[in-house]
């Protein structure tokens, strides 16, 4: 069901975890739906993501997507680590099941939160509304 | 690496004995049951033979047996052939909330063709509130299916009770005993039901082979049209080998239901006890006492059960899942929500199913296994992360 790039990243994710005095902290998701991810960000003084840390509560997917967003934003400046698309995490990881491509989705959001949560700390961008997003067809209720 | 297979609800393996009277169906005894010769002779000989078999397992008789090619189509049969038979009655039709999907989406289709279904609540264990279906049950109710025992949870229903309460009413009685039959005692009369549908593959017999019993003198539309068989209300040509299989594993089901239910009873209490012993925060699923045999379900507070899944899975530990992520539609087993379970619980959900080639050390490796793989998930969980932060401010 999953390339072995995504079991890879699932069975030895990389960047778990929390940052204490992170400079930005990103979620995205809701359990009640499925998966929710949390991003932490520390952003060096030429605006480098110089760590980048996440903790999930989801499917191997999820995992796997979380820790290659993790990788792939680590090193990048706030410029460069904003245009992590889902289709860009999803080809990282060799593909994704069609039903599991909402995964890359709420990665590359939750990570975007993080970089605008730090933005907005900044002074450098307005605060947006909180909103719960669903793909097109999905929902939350449960019956 | 040990491996261990633990979701015998999703699948059993075929019996050896099961498979050597299946085979000569497949080369030998290659007539068609319909055809007027010897070779058509031999395969309809074996055919109701099995049908014996199959009507003794559940207590019924033999013409009281239609064979289907599983417990979905059976289960299709029973909503949608019954409720056609009785429809100059009435339109409405009851089921639970936790039915299996070939009785809830059958039921649907039913709802598009004009008819109206009333969902029966269950409580948080899983048992269908018979007060709440005696209320529900109108004058033009024609049809109630209640299944015998969840897949999912493995609570097992009341179905006598429940059939007292729809016998003071016109209406039929159907059962989903597709986890049950082969599995646990299961007797038409004693469950009072008019029809009740099963499956060969829970039972160690062949997929592709179920059945639908219908009490002599209710009448069932076909939903296959064709010529004469299974007495016409299933058209087209039985499935020799595998009716033979269900046969079969009928008659050693029958023979070994009791050391079966012992051994898979200790398996499933040394599962339960040693994992809510040996794991904080899970919550044993489905009725404590009133479960099937091999059933053992439970939520993991914080992660979710894909995930657990898969790294049981790297042991060599194979189960199942009703979370979101296993299922297509991506949402929460409707069977933990109608529990009362909160979806973020409910999408924690790991369900373990004990065979009879299961062993008391498949389950001490399972307990072995699970804590680590547990306590990983939870240090990468934002959930745990809070519950660990508001437990630490409260």
């Amino acid at each position: 069901m999953y390339s072995e790039k995504v079991m890879d990243h699932f069975s030895n994710p990389r960047n778990v975890g929390g940052i204490k005095d992170a400079d930005g902290i990103g979620e995205e998701g809701n359990p009640v739906c499925g998966d929710m991810m949390t991003f932490y960000i520390k952003v060096d003084d030429k605006d480098r993501l110089s760590d980048v840390k996440f903790k999930t509560f989801g499917c191997g997917a999820a995992i796997a997507v979380s820790s290659m967003v993790s990788e792939m934003a680590k090193g990048k400046t706030i410029e460069e680590a904003q245009k992590i698309t889902p289709e860009l995490v999803a080809k990282e990881l060799d593909g994704l099941p069609k039903n599991k491509f909402h995964c890359s989705n709420l990665g590359a959001q939750a990570l975007n939160k993080a970089i605008d949560n730090y933005l907005v700390k900044q002074g450098r961008k307005e605060p947006s509304p909180e909103k719960h997003e669903h793909e097109e067809g999905e929902s939350c209720e449960t019956n | 690496m040990r491996q261990v297979y633990l979701d015998n609800a999703a699948a059993t393996p075929l019996l050896p004995e099961v498979l050597e009277a299946m085979l000569p169906y497949f080369s030998k005894i290659y007539g068609n049951p319909q055809s007027i010769h010897g070779w058509g002779d031999g395969a309809r000989d074996a055919v109701e033979e099995s049908r014996g078999k199959v009507a003794d397992l559940i207590g019924g008789q033999p013409e009281e047996i239609i064979f289907t090619s599983s417990g979905t189509e059976a289960n299709n049969l029973a909503i949608k052939g019954l409720a056609q038979a009785q429809q100059t009655k009435g339109k409405h039709i009851l089921i639970s909330s936790i039915e299996h999907f070939s009785v809830a989406n059958a039921a649907k289709t039913m709802e598009k063709r004009g008819f109206e279904i009333t969902h029966i609540p269950v409580d948080k264990h899983g048992l269908v509130d018979i007060d709440k279906l005696a209320a529900a049950i109108r004058n033009d109710t024609i049809l109630v299916s209640i299944m015998h025992a969840n897949g999912e949870v493995g609570t097992i229903q009341d179905i006598k009770r429940i059939s007292q309460v729809v016998k003071k009413t016109g209406a039929v009685f159907h059962t989903d005993a597709v986890a049950t039959a082969g599995t646990i005692p299961v007797n038409v009369a004693d469950l009072g039901v008019d029809a009740l549908s099963m499956a060969a593959n829970p039972f160690y017999g062949p997929k592709g082979a179920g059945a639908l019993w219908v009490r002599k003198g209710t009448r069932v539309i076909p939903l296959l049209d064709g010529g004469v068989q299974e007495g016409g209300r299933r058209g087209g040509t039985e499935d020799v080998p595998a009716i033979v299989g269900m046969g079969k594993a009928a008659e050693l089901a029958r023979r070994d239901m009791k050391s079966r239910i012992e051994h898979l009873s200790f398996l499933r209490d040394r599962l339960i006890k040693g994992l809510i012993s040996g794991i904080d925060h899970v919550i044993l699923t489905g009725h404590p006492q009133n479960r099937l045999p091999c059933n053992a379900s439970f939520c993991v507070e914080f992660i979710e059960g894909e995930s657990m899944l898969m790294m049981l899975s790297a042991k060599g530990v194979a189960v199942s899942s009703g979370s979101a992520c296993t299922s297509r539609a991506l949402k929460a087993s409707h069977v933990l929500t109608a529990m009362g379970l909160p979806p973020e619980i409910a999408q924690g959900s790991l369900l373990f199913s004990m065979g009879l080639e299961s062993t008391p050390e498949d389950i001490d490796y399972v307990l072995e296994v699970m804590p680590p793989i547990v306590e990983r998930l939870r240090q990468m969980s934002p959930l745990y992360d809070k519950f660990l932060k508001e437990k630490k401010g409260g």
